[in-house]
């Protein structure tokens, strides 16, 4: 789950890492009363889920109340990436004398979190990974430990943070690291971090994502989540328990297990159809189940056939084949289905199924190949 | 033969609640030899036969079992495999999902200065057909035979064991190591695992999307092969970085591409199947050399 920038800012102004005096605003009134308040030059910055906001054009600096008031009518409702911005931030000005890089991330091949310091602030770091690793610092700290005073200072170090600012990096990155665990991150970052001409650190803007898995645990940070109206379908399939991912095809799918979804997902592309989603109903998914995650396959407009795998462990036949026919009973689709059914009561479901408006095959491949002719 | 588990394993139950104590018997009737079950406030009783203890120390001190299947729901999962772990059993595995990656990172932590193998989370377990069920698997698809497997997916599993037992191709143990982005059991090391057992003849390999653990088997292999191996990678038609159902599968930047895999396995002389129908033949032309 991804968090705004001014949200983020609030966690690390919680943890006394130093972030711009900032107000937030919906209305392009309520942007100049923000730079009213805060006086002097701000910067008005868009406030969605999306990167390259400046290259977009969606932050600009403002030296008066009226300037950010026309900054906040020209960036709010603009698209960045597909995405709408219903928020902008308003944030004091910052004296520059210096941008650095701070991040911490998953290191999967080393089971470890990775905290990253570089002097090549403000750019995109994955750009900087690519063509010159050598400018990132990086350490491993051991999560039981957290990120110790001597491994912050090593990477103070390694990136070449001048002397005098030395202390205050190292600080902000250990505080960094204590947001990080304490908020479940799957990625934390300020870029840039600013060092203003009088020497202190300054978050120039922040990026936080939050571990889905954790979000359980995390009841503030739940309750501050924002769906954007392109999210929605994904967003009510969570919670019916089953994942969803829109794609642009024109096969819907749905099965069982992430694995086999994807391998189905795969099957279609051979077949030279595309999938229009991923949806996997989980383990041991009862008719209800079944019923819903199909009513929201076909809910999709481009939706041209509807192809349902399902290798049965926990998830049985005929639960599965009771879901389709109910839906069959109230509105019968007006794209054709195509079913798969192998494994725990297969045989039973194909039964059920028997005279229905659908038509089955016996191997993933095969069945690929009709959904995407019906498709076509 | 076989790797990590055989007849002799003998297990513990943590969370003996209605998943755990229905798995639990379903694969005491395959033969696994379920000695005790852990259930707080339950010790002294016992649930279908299966005697419980109030903790995993008390249950190995009285039983001896060696190893563990967790079914502790998400919150309480990572004191679970750190209670396992405390009590150095050999083998623990965790069929829970949905844990934090903070709590894996936690156990993964602790799991380094450990002598136990950890298999998962968020995975069907593991099984040495024959021999022993260690997960949640439907047995009927599994038979014994030469071709080590292991395998990020859960039912992709059963469809590929299913295949393989079908074309006479049965295994040595099938280990389903689960599809978070911090496991116990990382595909080099159960690769390495296949590699080194005797009775394995032949390696299959089943991946995914995200991160680059497919890539390090790959290099293993190429290294240390003792023995012809078969891949396949699912997701190569997702797009970049969307999260298709597991967390571990997601493609970042150009980390975790279904190319990066297919390269690294070609380039170890290993074929890479294109769909999951074609790693019978593949074993089998694998086999004869």
């Amino acid at each position: 789950m991804k968090l705004h920038e001014y949200q983020a800012k609030q966690l690390l102004a919680r943890a006394a890492i130093p972030v711009p005096d900032g107000r937030i605003a919906t209305t392009p009134e309520e942007a100049e009363a923000a730079a009213r308040a805060i006086g002097g030059a701000v910067v008005v910055k868009a406030q969605v889920h999306a990167g390259g906001r400046g290259k977009a054009g969606g932050i600009k600096v403002a030296k008066t109340p009226n300037e950010a008031r026309a900054a906040a009518s020209a960036i709010l409702h603009m698209q960045i990436k597909g995405l709408r911005v219903r928020k902008v931030y308003v944030e004091r000005g910052a004296s520059i004398a210096k941008e650095l890089y701070l991040g911490i991330t998953l290191d999967r091949d080393r089971r470890r979190p990775v905290v990253m310091l570089s002097t090549v602030g403000g750019m995109d770091i994955e750009e900087v990974a690519a063509t010159t690793p050598e400018r990132i610092a990086r350490g491993w700290p051991d999560p039981v430990l957290g990120l110790l005073p001597f491994q912050a200072r090593a990477l103070c170090f390694d990136a070449g943070v001048p002397a005098e600012q030395r202390n205050a990096v190292a600080d902000a990155a250990q505080r960094l690291y204590g947001v990080y665990a304490q908020t479940d991150a799957m990625l934390i970052e300020i870029n840039p971090l600013f060092i203003q001409t009088d020497g202190t650190v300054l978050a120039g803007d922040a990026k936080l994502d939050i571990d889905d898995n954790a979000l359980y645990r995390q009841p503030e940070l739940r309750d501050w989540k924002e769906v954007s109206p392109d999210e929605e379908t994904e967003e009510r399939a969570r919670a019916l328990g089953f994942s969803y991912v829109q794609l642009d095809g024109e096969v819907g799918i749905i099965g069982n297990g992430a694995g086999l979804v994807m391998s189905t997902l795969d099957a279609v592309k051979i077949a030279g159809g595309r999938a229009a989603n991923f949806l996997d109903v989980g383990g041991g998914a009862k008719e209800s189940v079944v019923k819903a995650a199909l009513e929201i396959v076909l809910a999709n407009k481009r939706v041209k056939s509807v192809l349902i795998n399902i290798f049965g462990g926990i998830t049985r036949g005929d639960e599965v084949a009771k879901g389709i026919l109910s839906v069959i009973a109230q509105h019968p689709p007006a794209v054709p289905l195509v079913i798969r059914l192998a494994g725990t009561e297969a045989e039973a479901g194909r039964t059920l199924l028997e005279g229905a408006p659908l038509v089955s095959r016996a191997t993933m491949d095969e069945a690929a190949k009709e959904a995407v002719r019906l498709a076509k | 033969m076989s790797v990590l588990l055989g007849r002799d394993t003998r297990v513990l139950v943590q969370g003996m609640g209605r998943e755990g104590s229905f798995h639990a018997s379903r694969m005491k009737e395959y033969g696994t030899k379920i000695v005790a079950g852990t259930k707080p406030g339950s010790g002294g009783s016992s649930l279908d036969g299966i005697p419980l203890f109030d903790t995993v120390e008390k249950a190995v001190a009285a039983t001896e079992a060696n190893a563990s299947i967790i079914f502790v729901p998400a919150p309480g999962a990572m004191d679970a495999m750190l209670e396992a772990i405390d009590a150095e059993l050999d083998l623990v595995v965790c069929i829970t999902e949905g844990i934090p990656v903070r709590d894996m990172l936690t156990v993964a932590s602790v799991l380094e200065r450990s002598a136990t193998t950890l298999i998962g989370p968020n995975c069907p377990g593991a099984i040495t057909p024959g021999e022993c069920k260690l997960g949640i698997m439907p047995a009927e698809n599994f038979s014994p035979g030469p071709v080590g497997f292991v395998s990020r997916s859960g039912t992709l599993t059963y469809e590929i064991a299913d295949a393989l037992s079908r074309a006479g191709l049965g295994q040595t143990t099938c280990l389903g190591i689960g599809g978070d982005p911090v496991i116990g059991l990382p595909t080099p090391e159960a690769v390495r695992l296949l590699n080194e057992d005797p009775a394995t003849e032949v390696i299959v390999i089943v991946g995914e999307i995200g991160g680059s653990a497919e890539e390090h088997a790959a290099e293993y292999m190429r290294a240390f092969g003792k023995k012809p191996a078969v891949a396949f990678i699912a997701g190569r038609s997702a797009p970049a970085g969307k999260r298709m159902g597991h967390a571990g599968a997601i493609v970042s930047g150009n980390q975790g591409t279904a190319e990066s895999k297919v390269k690294a396995f070609e380039a170890a002389g290993i074929p890479v199947a294109n769909a999951p129908s074609e790693i019978p033949s593949l074993v089998k032309k694998a086999l004869r050399g």
